[in-house]
């Protein structure tokens, strides 16, 4: 039962990640979304300080601003001062997550947050954190609920915005044109990526979502220019890494996270060489 | 310091390179390399865990470069997946090394986050080395590194080996990720990198000068972060360190002179105040010219009228043009003075200078060249204007048959 519950929490996040990053890939903005994943740390610590919980709301809600505060910073050091992009993502998350990683350390007493655990966090308490209603009766481990939550809200979300996020993802200068608020897309965007994070950072950890974000949606660009396909591709990938990793992580006893990365990077390797040896021999 | 300092100066090129998020995935690359390193060695030594960290640095510069070239995979998405990869192995294989109950393992996970302060002896003498082998190549190979910075075409034309050279850069790059790591941690590291070059570059031009400014933002800061660790103890080092690098490159983006955002924002602000003042002179020179005289009061409304200005920004205006001494206050009524009606004459003249230009030298037709003239009135410079008036053979009447004032 524990096995099938991790795997469910992997699988899940996997593909609300592999879905949102392929547009983050597509809209070659791949390393916007690690930067979001790192800055995202000191709005869950103000969070939790001053809700003073693990409560998963103010967390979401302080990640969120976060995260869109860090695509503003990208884009105000890289538009207004002329820097360039790649250095301007990377003074920002640098800092943001200095600021996390200062705050948890002044308030090292009070949080209830581990440098380690937020890092790599710890699929495998998943099925510790049982939710268990007033009446006693037992639904299951939280973070499925949350995750599915989150899963079901991204779908809708590109389901409903799926001509807007297309348009503005490929032809930026004919969605102007026709009107399509190209800024609104991209905030909602970044909003969704934080909020993606900060659910999944409980049980991966901060920077492994970029693992999921990032190698599922490549994994499935090599293979396909479709992006329906590559939305369905990538999700695929993200949960055979899940599972995989899982029963990787167990042989070795090494950290579940680290495992369906791992998992997703042979997968990635995989596919590559697959390519590379279709190129070489004309059809 | 000496981290921090020679970190900065790799750090120039990555930046110049435009590959700053390069030095990012090699952090988080050295990771397994320094697990690998500990299981195949079984010790802590430091010079182990580096030829681990290098090569494993190394493999992943190495497939970032397989990955953009043969696929259609942009740079920054190969660096990503990399980057996750990587450390998701390393992640595992440090949690695998920790489970196993092998007792000399612990402080292995002082490579996620750094402890400077808790360095010992031995792993200072063999970090500072390796820093100022570091410095001593830069030093050694300045003028090559740099041109294959700039240039690398060039570089190649002139026969410098660039191969090799760029080698020899992503060697050193490595080298300081790895050392670097020490200091502030894995995630941190980029910042070590990047930041103190970024800042630097707002102060100047010159690669020496950046470099410079770039070691010293790095030493500055591992001075200051170590300190407060180590009158803080539970305070993390790394982070501080990135924390004063953040704010020294974050104040050099916001006051550096000429670059820098308020100097920008300043310069804006100059020219919207100038041409403002100068098409409100100009309302005053049109009005005038449609009445016959100049000498005639003009109200807030009859200048509104006749031009597509906002009350507040008219009104702000003709207080400027006050204080210049270009206009006068006659109770609700305002009068150009001859000063201002000199310095009216003279846009104007540019203006029409330009539409005669425009139509006669370019053959645009007279209905075309009106706003192109409005944008370029404010900008022409007194040697561009004598030009114009000799190469145009000081014309009387411009496009739309106005007369073109010249100053007495």
């Amino acid at each position: 039962m524990e096995a099938f519950w991790i795997i469910l929490v992997g699988s899940l996040i996997a593909v609300s990640c592999a879905l949102l990053g392929s547009y983050l890939i597509l809209r070659k903005m791949a390393m916007v979304g690690d930067a979001i994943s790192h800055a995202v740390l000191p709005g869950i610590v103000i969070a939790y300080l001053l809700s003073g919980s693990r409560e998963t709301l103010p967390m979401l809600i302080g990640a969120a601003i976060l995260g869109v505060l860090t695509t503003v910073l990208i884009e105000l050091f890289s538009k207004k001062a002329n820097l360039q992009m790649d250095a301007s993502i990377g003074i920002t998350f640098t800092w943001l997550f200095a600021i996390g990683i200062i705050l948890i350390s002044l308030f090292a007493g009070q949080v209830d947050l581990d440098q380690d655990c937020v890092l790599y966090g710890e699929i495998a308490y998943v099925p510790l954190d049982l939710w268990i209603t007033d009446s006693g009766y037992n639904l299951g481990p939280r973070t499925v609920w949350i995750a599915s939550g989150l899963l079901l809200l991204l779908l809708l979300f590109i389901w409903k915005g799926y001509k807007g996020l297309f348009i503005t993802t490929f032809n930026e200068e004919f969605a102007k044109a026709l009107g399509i608020g190209v800024a609104f897309w991209h905030y909602a965007l970044m909003g969704a990526v934080s909020l993606t994070t900060v659910v999944s950072f409980e049980s991966v950890g901060a920077i492994l979502v970029v693992a999921f974000l990032i190698v599922p949606p490549a994994t499935a660009y090599l293979i396909t220019n479709e992006l329906k396909k590559m939305l369905f591709l990538s999700s695929i990938f993200g949960i055979i890494s899940a599972i995989g990793g899982y029963y990787l992580a167990v042989l070795i006893n090494g950290s579940i996270a680290g495992a369906i990365a791992s998992i997703a990077g042979l997968l990635f390797l995989i596919v590559w060489v697959i390519t590379l040896i279709r190129k070489r021999q004309p059809i | 310091m000496i981290l921090g300092a020679s970190a900065a100066i790799v750090g120039c090129f990555s930046f110049l390179r435009k590959r700053a998020l390069v030095g990012d995935a090699i952090a988080h690359s050295i990771l397994p390399g320094v697990c690998l390193a500990f299981m195949v060695s079984g010790s802590k030594n430091p010079l182990y865990l580096i030829i681990g960290a290098f090569i494993t640095g190394w493999l992943s510069l190495l497939l970032i470069d397989a990955i953009t070239r043969t696929t259609k995979l942009k740079s920054d998405t190969a660096i990503g997946i990399i980057l996750s990869v990587f450390f998701g192995v390393g992640i595992l294989l440090l949690t695998s090394i920790q489970h196993s109950g092998n007792a000399s393992q612990a402080g292995l996970d002082k490579f996620l986050f750094g402890k400077a302060a808790s360095l010992t002896k031995d792993d200072v003498y063999i970090f500072g080395t390796i820093a100022l082998i570091l410095i001593a190549v830069v030093i050694l190979f300045y003028k090559e590194f740099k041109l294959i910075s700039f240039n690398p075409d060039y570089a190649k034309v002139i026969g410098l080996p660039v191969q090799f050279l760029e080698f020899m850069l992503a060697t050193i790059t490595v080298l300081a990720v790895a050392v670097g790591i020490q200091a502030v941690g894995v995630v941190l590291m980029a910042a070590l990198l990047i930041t103190p070059a970024s800042g630097a570059r707002f102060w100047t031009d010159k690669l020496s000068v950046m470099i410079l400014i770039a070691t010293a933002f790095g030493a500055i800061s591992g001075f200051l972060g170590s300190y407060i660790s180590y009158i803080a103890p539970s305070m993390p080092t790394g982070p501080w360190i990135v924390m004063c690098l953040s704010m020294l490159t974050i104040g050099s983006i916001w006051f550096a002179p000429r670059t820098g955002m308020l100097a920008k924002f300043r310069v804006q602000k100059e020219n919207q105040r100038k041409i403002l003042i100068e098409n409100v002179l100009k309302l005053f020179y049109h009005l005038g010219e449609k009445d016959g005289t100049f000498k005639k009061q003009r109200s807030t409304s009859v200048l509104l009228a006749s031009r597509d200005l906002r009350i507040k920004e008219l009104n702000r205006g003709l207080h400027l043009l006050k204080k210049e001494h270009w206009l006068r206050k006659k109770g609700d009524n305002w009068l150009i003075t001859q000063s201002g009606l000199n310095e009216a004459k003279r846009i104007i003249k540019l203006h029409r200078l330009w539409e005669m230009y425009l139509n006669q030298r370019l053959k645009l037709e007279p209905d075309h060249v009106h706003n192109d003239a409005e944008a370029i009135e404010h900008i022409i410079t007194p040697e561009l204007e004598k030009q114009l008036e000799k190469e145009l053979n000081y014309p009387t009447k411009d496009p739309h048959e106005s007369v073109i004032p010249y100053a007495e």
